[in-house]
């Protein structure tokens, strides 16, 4: 059909309504070579929904309800884990702050959101939690949707947005860390998901700067920052991550003077921010050559100097074309940080690892491992869906 | 538009100073107190200075280390760091665990940065005067086993004779098994794994007679399998395996800590002192007790810890048998005989020097 020239079918066909048989017919059995390759799938697919199905009923997933704290926070201690708790709170209302300029306005998509929340509220009740936890969580979503209805009264407050954001992280790593009135917690104590996230954020939202100002430097008239800039990246970018990890977690100490041992913590975070600018600077080229010459011209004409040339015309444009990719280089940074499991950071993968040494627990690999695969799912997904929002809106903006 | 723009760019280039505040400003207790640039001081002083010890493990051994559901760590590695954190501090969770991985665990001890590995650790002489370890006393001997199934009729080595055996690569125990096949002239064939999950699952597959790995493992291992029973681990041991902590060496007075730390544990069971009637012994009027719990002489004072940091041990942690039994014994689900791991009067091979 696509090979035919468009003038041929400028009217499309209209869809004709096929009963089961005759699709079936259609579609999987219009010829011999057809039949059986849809006999082939089929029993693969009996296969595999048979094993999956046998699995199921075999798998035993108590060793997730027993370990269920120590997936999510590890050995933070558990008097204090209401601070945590703080923490999706305040993203939730924020977010939910952030999300209503995006609010559906049809009424379909009101009911989508409202048969979300209720969808959330039967799966909070349904799961094996403790009270405490569903009352968290309840109270969470309440959150999002007051922020949600803040948003909506308030719309000036969404020009505040970028500087609550940015005031949120201290209080993020207030509350985890501890001091300041609140009994502080040691950075080793720091562990689960929570480790996991924390890696991820905080390296996100350091290698981003550090990318940009690498491309810039990349693009430079000045040689020697351009000629450093470009070495720094190829050399990064020649390097596998677990070896500049090595480097970090295991070589650092035996160079450095005694007395000095930084925290494993933030030599992780260093070597994550290391390797991801270079790629996000690369990412960034991309997006900073798709910005036609005339833009920055046209700036300078109306008399912008060049550094608010760049702020305020052509980064932004840039930023706009290249968000998928830099979303992409935010996921695999994501889940890159499973790799520090390795290096005696217990983040999600390494919990997982040390709860499949429990003694009673011995051998439940599948569970423990699709559970946190499905942990880290739900985090690289939320980020994709989140960074589509933005795309849609960018564009019917433009 | 263009305004909210601005904002988000300006704030995000912001972000950077205070979050580089924020993150030199994690307290990095073993960083910042980590020693002075003197290396004539003890590890023990750092240690007492910093008011916690910090122990490398492997955290990943089914009953040497792991994580409890509560977030504790447990096993006979992870109790050997808590009775010197007991005997330093009068409190055994005074003690920071660092998971380390295989190809970590040396460098992370030569460098400082673990004051203790308490890895599962074979004693080999090559560990000991190349690698510049100082080996405390052996916790727990283990040897690399064999395991057939029952039914079988394979019950020595010599019976393995053309046979199967499942075996992971890459460590020694696939060149022991090896070494000690062709020293008795057995041929066999091999059948190589590289993952230790895999080669188990390939036994209980059936896809091979026999499977070799430290006994330990063997049977840690059989106790996760549908039926234990069905199992047995052959006599023959096929090489040796002390596993034994290790500390930095050129520093004596903290390995005499840590050594005796060891052997209070092992004393504490001969004389039948254990943390349930520790405090009753401590009245008592017997001199050998008396030196042992710090009633009298002056041992600990002259390492530089407290007198009486072995009752404070078996207080807090117990003697030998009772972590043996805790961590492997038969009330847990490992269920590991004592065997040579036993004292010196009931047949095994633990003997401690005498406290005086």
């Amino acid at each position: 059909m696509s090979q035919l020239p468009l003038s041929q079918s400028e009217a499309p066909p209209a869809p004709i309504a096929l009963n089961g048989v005759a699709w079936m017919r259609q579609n999987l059995f219009n010829s011999w070579f057809n039949s059986v390759l849809t006999g082939i799938c089929l029993v693969l697919i009996y296969l595999g929904v048979r094993g999956a199905i046998t699995w199921l009923s075999q798998a035993q997933w108590q060793v997730l309800q027993v370990n269920l704290k120590l997936f999510f926070v590890g050995f933070y201690p558990p008097e204090l884990v209401w601070r945590l708790w703080l923490i999706p709170a305040l993203v939730a209302g924020l977010g939910g702050l952030s999300g209503s300029p995006f609010a559906p306005t049809s009424k379909r998509g009101l009911q989508g959101i409202a048969i979300g929340f209720l969808l959330f509220g039967v799966l909070v009740l349904a799961l094996p939690l403790s009270w405490s936890s569903r009352l968290w969580l309840l109270g969470i979503s309440l959150l999002a949707a007051i922020g949600f209805g803040t948003g909506q009264k308030i719309p000036a407050l969404a020009s505040w947005l970028p500087w609550l954001w940015v005031l949120s992280f201290p209080v993020v790593l207030w509350l985890i860390g501890g001091g300041l009135g609140l009994k502080s917690v040691e950075s080793s104590m720091w562990t689960g998901l929570l480790l996991t996230l924390l890696l991820a954020v905080v390296s996100i939202f350091l290698a981003f700067p550090l990318g940009v100002l690498l491309d810039l430097g990349r693009r430079s008239d000045l040689p020697v920052v351009r000629s450093l800039s470009t070495l720094y990246i190829e050399i990064v970018r020649g390097l596998p991550l677990i070896g500049i990890l090595f480097i970090a977690q295991v070589m650092l100490p035996l160079f450095l003077p005694q007395r000095i041992r930084p925290d494993p913590l933030i030599r992780a975070i260093a070597g994550l921010v290391i390797f991801s600018a270079a790629y996000l600077a690369e990412v960034m080229r991309g997006g900073l050559q798709s910005i036609p010459k005339g833009q920055g011209e046209a700036a300078k004409a109306l008399g912008l100097s060049s550094p608010l040339t760049m702020l305020l015309i052509v980064l932004p444009q840039a930023l706009r074309n290249v968000l998928p990719a830099i979303v992409g280089q935010f996921i695999s940074l994501f889940k890159d940080t499973s790799l520090l499991a390795i290096f005696s950071l217990v983040e999600l993968t390494g919990v997982s690892r040390s709860v499949l040494a429990q003694p009673e627990f011995q051998g439940r690999y599948a569970e423990v491992y699709l559970f946190a695969g499905a942990l880290y799912w739900v985090f690289c997904y939320s980020m994709s869906q989140a960074s589509r929002r933005l795309e849609r809106s960018g564009a019917s903006r433009r | 538009m263009k305004k909210i723009q601005w904002k988000f760019i300006l704030a995000g280039l912001l972000l950077i100073l205070p979050l580089a505040g924020c993150v030199t400003d994690v307290p990095a207790p073993s960083s910042s107190s980590a020693g002075t640039a003197n290396s004539q001081q003890s590890r023990l002083d750092t240690v007492l200075k910093r008011g916690k010890l910090i122990c490398g493990v492997s955290g990943e051994l089914p009953g040497f280390s792991f994580v409890e559901p509560d977030g504790k760590y447990s096993g006979l590695d992870v109790d050997v760091c808590r009775s010197i954190a007991a005997a330093l501090f009068d409190n055994p969770d005074a003690v920071e665990f660092r998971k380390l991985s295989a190809k970590q665990r040396f460098p992370a001890v030569q460098s400082g940065e673990v004051d203790i590995l308490s890895r599962n650790t074979t004693f080999t002489v090559q560990r000991n005067t190349e690698l510049n370890l100082d080996f405390a006393p052996v916790i727990f001997y283990d040897g690399q086993g064999l395991m057939v199934r029952k039914d079988s009729t394979l019950n020595t080595l010599a019976s393995l004779k053309n046979r199967s055996i499942c075996v992971q690569s890459g460590t020694t125990t696939e060149q022991n098994l090896a070494d000690q096949m062709r020293q008795r002239n057995i041929p066999y064939t091999s059948v190589v794994f590289d993952d230790v999950n895999i080669t188990f699952g390939a036994y209980t597959e059936g896809r091979c007679d026999a499977i070799t790995a430290d006994r330990s493992a063997l049977v840690s291992r059989r106790s996760s399998f549908q039926k234990p029973d069905d199992h047995i681990v052959l006599p023959d041991l096929l090489s040796k395996e002390p596993l034994a902590p290790a500390v930095s060496s050129g520093d004596p007075r903290w390995s005499n800590v840590v050594k005796w730390t060891i052997y209070t544990l092992i004393n504490a069971e001969e004389l039948n002192i254990d943390s349930k009637n520790v405090t009753q012994f401590a009245t008592s009027n017997d001199p050998v007790v008396k030196r042992f719990l710090g009633g009298e002489g002056n041992f600990g004072k002259k390492m530089g810890i407290p007198n009486d940091f072995a009752a404070r041990i078996i207080k807090h942690v117990g003697n030998y048998g009772e972590v043996y039994d805790r961590n492997l014994g038969k009330q847990t689900k490992l269920k590991l005989d004592r065997g040579l791991n036993n004292l010196w009067n009931k047949g095994g091979i633990l003997y401690s020097p005498p406290f005086r």
